[in-house]
């Protein structure tokens, strides 16, 4: 497993990144940022995660905030997101505003009967969760969201996206790796 | 220092969890606690830790009830650990003033959340006071310490038993929910062993009948005896002011403003501080890392030093409590002005940067 | 040899007790109370390690009479910084030494629990169904229509509540491995009440679980009776109310420790779904 940039990956020039994943509770939302949080830290980088807490986080909205960077984080909290990532309704109405011009808005069009009405940022309209039920990937539609987001963002070296799946499942998890995989995969094919 | 050949291995670890982690490789083995809201990981890392380590985890009945085993472990000689958020550590003043009234050491970890009563569940720094001023009744004093990253929220942890057992004063950890729940790479230092732990002659432990007996006590009836008793305390106090108080001066050598932030809210002050700079403020950020001792000797040194500072603003999670100690140490040479916000709010960066923007326009010359 | 020539010491103070004199009020039974606790110790040859913990109440300086370590708790936390000694030191012996307000009225939590993890300590309860130390007020075991400072019409259980029957309450807990009333009124009841307190503290040593004494006690001060006449108000009106008895003792119920005789009550209960 190498946990080092692939060649010709100049870390030095990518600006720092910031995603607000958000969703319902339990459609792993954090585990999403995980992801991501463990490629920062495979590469070294700065990096901040943060959940949402609290009441919410049974059955209502959550979120979690991601910073990677290579100066050191100033406030976790990311509330103008380079990247926001909404597999809700309720999420995408709360926080489309708030995406940085320029940055790119990622949902769920399985779940979100409506469109973006943002011309400033990018936005990806994925079925991520009709795909995860169509091939038999239940639960992983956030790991599809992330492949797409990878896809678009390269926020890391793509080997570096693999090991970092591996370090989020913890080994008594270690049946869920192969799914995870093919979910990253059909998300980052999209 | 020796050149380390091998890089330290980066963890990514919750806030709540490094702190539990530095305690256990402080050497640490007794956990009193109960749960709340937002530093409950703390508690259920001990919970599966402390088994495997042959230590104590005790879910107690209340946090009353979790501040008095800390007593008693203490007193018996442990190195002591328990941990809440606000409301919880108003149960614990009680037991916290015995701690300091019997001299016992012991680190007491408050992950705040907005108040007053039960309050919200978010990050706040309205414990502040608390800590400071009163953290139970009678006279002491309790070290604070206030992390600012995940890093220090395990390095303080370390600092905090040494410093407990130096002086026997119950020491306090002021973290906040959001220093509490995010996750950073962290470096976690090298376990120590138990030969590592200072001796405490002073402990209960059984006679074995070869010795007069130990008593843990804070009670003094003779007036005369209790003055003499806080007045050591105190003596003790004055040295724990010289030798322990600390702080971080981020740009603040040619700083015409200085921002005073600690803990979480320093991080976001620190990136507006850098975008000052960009447009051409010179700011910096002075962050006190212990509140008590109040690192005031920072503040004169930049009073003192070149005189470029024209004015200071204290940014905080809350109605603005540390104030109070930069306008008692700047005592009205420069003005001192205030943002916060509160009830859980974190304030973003660009509102602290619109704030340093207005002081340096309204200060005149500052920009 | 003459035999009477020669002396032979057949009574002293306790190994477990210091030299200072108690500073109780005449008459108290606390004194007694602690003769018995010391004579147990030293008898059971426990006292250089045990650690005894003591109460806001009269007995807040106790610490100077007994002669092994001690630490003095907050009121009504002493079980807790017992339960906290105990942990960090499972092979000396913990005591605590409670009255009535301190154990069972600002402390109930603290009893209740402690109890119920069947922490091994041995606690002792001194009820005189007073509030001794600051004057005589209403406790959580003063009886109904008893005149205290801030009952001063009798206790009116309509407004005030009933009396709390503590042993009986705690009999119930499965961590409780011996819970029994004493009383210290008679030359008799005293020896019975010092074999009760030494069982106590035999089964903290052999591991059986938590244990409670209470002990009948006077307080001819704040009751306002000569000792003699406090002696007769507990006989005629304490011990009716809180009769003296072994209300849950393990070891006679045929089980080594609180584990055994919770997991064979979680089968009787069982059977009978």
């Amino acid at each position: 497993m190498s946990t080092k940039p692939a060649p010709g990956f100049d870390r030095g020039s990518t600006p720092a990144l910031s995603f607000l994943f958000a969703g319902f509770g339990g459609q792993g939302i954090l585990f999403a940022g995980k992801i991501v949080a463990y490629a920062g830290l495979l590469e070294d980088r700065e990096l901040s995660w943060l959940p949402s807490y609290g009441p919410e986080m049974r059955g209502g909205t959550a979120s979690c905030s991601v910073t990677l960077a290579d100066t050191p984080i100033g406030s976790p909290l990311v509330t103008e997101p380079d990247s926001l990532i909404a597999m809700n309704r309720p999420s995408l109405e709360k926080f489309e505003a708030t995406v940085k011009p320029g940055g790119r808005l990622f949902y769920d069009s399985s779940l979100i009967d409506i469109a973006p009405t943002r011309t400033d940022i990018a936005t990806y309209a994925v079925p991520a969760t009709g795909l995860a039920t169509e091939q038999d990937l239940k639960g992983l539609a956030n790991v599809i969201m992330l492949g797409k987001l990878w896809h678009e963002t390269r926020f890391c070296a793509a080997d570096t996206l693999d090991a970092a799946l591996e370090k989020a499942i913890p080994p008594r998890k270690a049946q869920l790796l192969e799914p995870n995989k093919r979910a990253l995969a059909l998300g980052k094919g999209l | 220092m020796t050149e380390t050949l091998r890089r330290p291995e980066k963890v990514l670890m919750k806030g709540n969890e490094a702190l539990a982690e530095a305690a256990l490789r402080a050497g640490c083995r007794c956990f009193f606690g109960y749960p709340i809201t937002p530093q409950t990981e703390v508690a259920a890392y001990m919970a599966k830790r402390m088994p495997k380590v042959g230590g104590v985890y005790l879910q107690a009945e209340s946090e009353i009830a979790a501040i008095n085993m800390i007593y008693g472990a203490s007193a018996a000689g442990a190195r002591v650990l328990t941990s809440s958020s606000s409301p919880g550590i108003s149960l614990k003043s009680e037991g916290i003033s015995y701690l300091a009234g019997a001299d016992l050491p012991a680190v007491i970890i408050n992950v705040q959340r907005g108040g007053p009563g039960l309050g919200g569940i978010q990050p706040s720094q309205a414990d502040y006071w608390q800590a400071t001023r009163a953290m139970g009744h009678g006279d002491f004093q309790v070290i604070v310490f206030a992390p600012s990253t995940v890093q220090e929220m395990c390095d303080l942890v370390r600092d905090a038993f040494e410093v407990s057992d130096k002086y026997r004063v119950p020491t306090m950890i002021l973290a906040d929910g959001l220093l509490g729940q995010m996750m950073e790479p962290i470096v976690l230092p090298e376990a120590l062993d138990e030969d590592d732990l200072p001796e405490k002659p002073w402990a209960l432990t059984g006679t074995g009948g070869v010795r007069a007996p130990h008593v843990a006590n804070s009670l003094c009836l003779v007036a005369e005896d209790l003055e003499r008793i806080n007045r050591a305390r105190f003596a003790r106090y004055e040295d724990i002011k010289r030798d322990e108080a600390r702080a971080e001066q981020y740009r603040c050598d040619d700083a015409e403003l200085v921002v005073v932030a600690f803990g979480a809210c320093a991080r976001v002050v620190k990136s507006a501080v850098d975008a000052a700079r960009e447009a051409g403020i010179a700011a910096g950020l002075l962050r006190p890392v212990t509140l008590w001792p109040w690192p005031g000797a920072a503040i004169e040194g930049l009073l003192d030093g070149g005189g470029v500072v024209r004015r200071f603003l204290t940014v905080e999670m809350s109605m603005g409590q540390m104030v109070d100690d930069v306008r008692l140490t700047v005592n009205g040479r420069l003005p001192v002005d205030f943002f916060g916000r509160s009830g859980g709010i974190v304030p973003t960066p660009a509102e602290v940067l619109e704030q340093i923007e207005e002081l340096a326009v309204t200060g005149g010359d500052a920009a | 040899m003459n035999p009477s020539t020669t002396s032979r010491v057949i009574f002293q103070r306790p190994r477990g007790l210091t030299d200072a004199p108690f500073s109780y009020c005449p008459g108290c039974t606390h004194g007694i109370v602690h003769r018995l606790v010391a004579e147990s110790l030293d008898e059971l040859g426990l006292t250089d390690t045990t650690i005894g913990v003591v109460p806001v109440g009269c007995s807040v300086t106790a610490y100077n009479f007994f002669n092994c370590d001690m630490a003095q708790a907050a009121h009504g936390r002493a079980p807790a910084v017992a339960t906290g000694i105990k942990r960090v030191h499972p092979h000396a012996t913990v005591f605590s030494y409670q009255g009535d307000g301190d154990l069972a009225a600002i402390g109930t939590a603290e009893t209740v629990h402690a109890a119920a993890r069947g922490e091994r300590i041995t606690v002792i309860f001194i009820n005189n169904a007073i509030y001794g130390m600051t004057g005589g007020q209403m406790a959580p075991t003063s009886l109904p229509e008893q005149i205290t400072q801030t009952s001063p019409y009798g206790r009116d259980p309509q407004t005030a509540g009933y009396p709390l029957r503590v042993t009986e309450m705690l009999s119930t807990l499965d961590g409780v491995a011996l819970a029994q009333r004493v009383s210290v009124d008679t030359p008799r009841n005293i020896r019975a009440a010092k074999r009760a307190i030494k069982r106590a503290f035999e089964y903290q040593r052999d591991d059986r679980g938590y244990t409670l004494t209470e002990v009948l006690s006077t307080c001819p001060t704040n009751w306002g009776l000569n000792p003699t006449e406090a002696i007769a108000w507990l006989q005629e009106n304490l011990a009716p109310y809180y009769p003296p008895g072994v209300y849950r003792d393990i070891v006679a119920d045929g089980f080594q420790n609180v584990a055994e005789a919770a997991a064979a009550k979680r089968e009787r209960l069982g059977e009978t779904k």
